[in-house]
């Protein structure tokens, strides 16, 4: 189903017409109104009104995450503090997280392009929506809220973890939605056979999954373990949060970006280099709807390439190819965003680890586990058994606490750990497709 | 009176402890006593030797990691009650036992138990004024 069918189907021209309008409007509000853009546009010479058409777009330079994290927390906002009524983060590499900022409008078009999600999704009235993803300062779980709410469905707020309660309420309550990550409704499914349910006699129909990179192959798993459809979204919480792009059940093949609010563009990760429809590369959108936090030319880091063929569904608005990996080294475990850099400065802070480190990522039981390997050094080493099992509890520990992941701590010996020439092979990403 | 201890970090992975003891072995070491404390994922091989420095540098060079500490070599009668006859007086004293371990060989019709205290001077006073001998580390790496 169509949730907008006047933006939605919206011609190629005229989408490009309202999105050149839409984006001239946003070059003139970040440049009075937010000092970085006014300096990165002077630094490379171009003025807002110089943007005449979509590929002018080209000549402005990119942001990048570090441009957030420069100017934490506030610098990148748009409008004054009275007009933000929410404030969402993700984790960032120095600890620090990143802050975004939305307006009243910015929730009401979130919702809206949330609630377009739910129903490309085949989500509608009627509905009743058990939301898993995380509520709090990650988007997931307040994004989906909203959204099932503008649509008029019933929405659980179940938030994440406590599974066998999760599955008691899905089953009393007739969920026949669920939101969560792609490995989330793997363990949901184990859990509920582990209490000797069959979750694929639930009302569960289908599942609106993202957050974490997936696989064909595991999309087949999860629809034929629950016996729903899986549905791949996408979004980031720079840009948005979930629902900046969502397959359409009709397809099932490729992500609709929603081009009213959003300029796409997929770029060589080396030059920055604007690359022909259809080639793989890097996404870095533009938003030119966001009040809050407009975002111009964002690289998101995650590589994909334009589906550029009409969709069946009739929507107009062109398609991603699930994203395929990461220009950079981030990791996504369990949904939560780690660059090893973040575990290295941990690790820092204990005294006597030396930089030797290898994090092994890897799958069990459906669910992301990291392993921290730490090379056991001289100054570090005890020859009491509780000492050495308080180091790695302390790292564990101070790891848990800074990035809120669960990790297990292997301590090894000195040079087990390959040493490379020059860029540290740090992760060792097991987890297959 | 102390005796020196020296401690390798093992992983447990298979041919590692061997790898360990080889390297002793091509080094003319010889193992007087010996314990292995295991978790799940490693282990820690302590040794009392005859020649701790060579020992030492053997291991390094292969790459263990190696560290050297001081533990007690206590004489104890090889009858009944004669472990926990000292032990009592340990714990009279206060002292607390890290970890304990025996030795291969007896010392005439005396068992020596290798100790790690928290303090091992305060143990040995404790131990040798209730008339516990305590071995001196010449004694101990010539048995």
């Amino acid at each position: 189903m169509i949730w907008n069918d006047e933006f939605e189907t919206l011609p190629r021209e005229a989408l490009a017409a309202l999105q050149l309008k839409r984006l001239q409007h946003t070059l003139e509000r970040v440049y009075a109104r937010v000092p970085f853009y006014r300096e990165s546009f002077d630094k490379a010479g171009i003025k807002p009104e110089q943007i005449k058409s979509l590929e002018d777009l080209q000549r402005l330079p990119f942001t990048l995450k570090q441009d957030m994290r420069d100017n934490y927390p506030y610098g990148l906002f748009a409008v004054p503090m009275e007009q933000i009524v929410r404030l969402h983060a993700s984790s960032g590499t120095t600890g620090k997280p990143t802050v975004v900022g939305y307006t009243r409008r910015d929730i009401d078009m979130w919702s809206e392009l949330m609630a377009r999600s739910f129903a490309a999704a085949g989500v509608a009235r009627g509905d009743v929506i058990h939301n898993a993803y995380g509520y709090g300062l990650f988007t997931g779980g307040l994004g989906a809220h909203y959204g099932a709410e503008k649509l008029g469905a019933a929405v659980i707020p179940m938030s994440g973890g406590n599974t066998k309660k999760q599955i008691m309420i899905m089953q009393d309550f007739g969920s026949t939605v669920i939101t969560c990550t792609p490995s989330y409704s793997l363990y949901l499914a184990e859990a509920a056979a582990e209490e000797g349910l069959d979750i694929r006699s639930f009302a569960l129909k289908v599942g609106i999954l993202g957050a974490e990179p997936w696989s064909e192959s595991i999309r087949q798993e999860i629809e034929q373990k629950l016996n729903i459809k899986a549905i791949d979204i996408y979004g980031l919480s720079e840009i948005l949060g979930p629902g900046v792009a969502i397959e359409c059940i009709e397809a099932q093949n490729g992500l609709h970006i929603w081009e009213d609010h959003f300029i796409a563009e997929i770029i060589n990760p080396q030059t920055g280099e604007v690359l022909a429809d259809g080639e793989e590369g890097e996404l870095v959108i533009t938003t030119i709807t966001k009040e809050g936090i407009p975002m111009i030319r964002y690289r998101t880091r995650d590589i994909t390439r334009f589906i550029s063929e009409p969709c069946v569904c009739g929507r107009s608005h062109r398609r991603l190819q699930r994203m395929s990996g990461r220009s950079d080294d981030m990791l996504i475990i369990r949904g939560v965003n780690v660059f090893p850099s973040q575990i290295e400065s941990v690790l820092m802070q204990v005294e006597g680890v030396e930089p030797h480190y290898q994090l092994i990522v890897n799958r069990e039981d459906n669910l992301d586990s990291l392993e921290v390997q730490v090379e056991v050094t001289e100054d570090l080493f005890s020859d009491e058994i509780r000492v050495m099992q308080g180091l790695s509890e302390r790292i564990r520990h101070e790891i848990k606490s800074l990035l809120n992941i669960t990790c297990k701590v292997r301590l090894v010996e000195p040079k087990s750990i390959t040493r490379s020439e020059g860029k540290a092979k740090r992760v060792i990403d097991l987890r297959k497709g | 009176m102390t005796v020196q201890q020296i401690s390798v970090f093992i992983e447990n992975r298979a041919g590692k402890l061997a790898q360990a003891t080889a390297a002793l072995g091509k080094a003319e070491v010889n193992i007087r006593a010996l314990s292995l404390a295991e978790t799940s994922d490693f282990g820690i091989l302590r040794l009392i030797v005859d020649r701790t420095d060579v020992a030492k540098k053997a291991l390094t060079e292969e790459g263990f990691t190696v560290d050297k500490t001081d533990v007690v070599a206590v004489q104890v009668p090889d009858r009944p009650m004669g472990l926990a006859h000292i032990l009592h007086i340990l714990d009279e004293a206060k002292i607390t036992v890290e970890y304990l371990y025996a030795f291969v060989e007896r010392c005439g019709d005396h068992a020596v138990i290798i100790f790690r205290f928290d303090d091992s001077e305060q143990a040995i006073a404790a131990l040798t004024s209730n008339d516990v001998e305590v071995l001196s580390a010449e004694a101990v790496y010539s048995m």
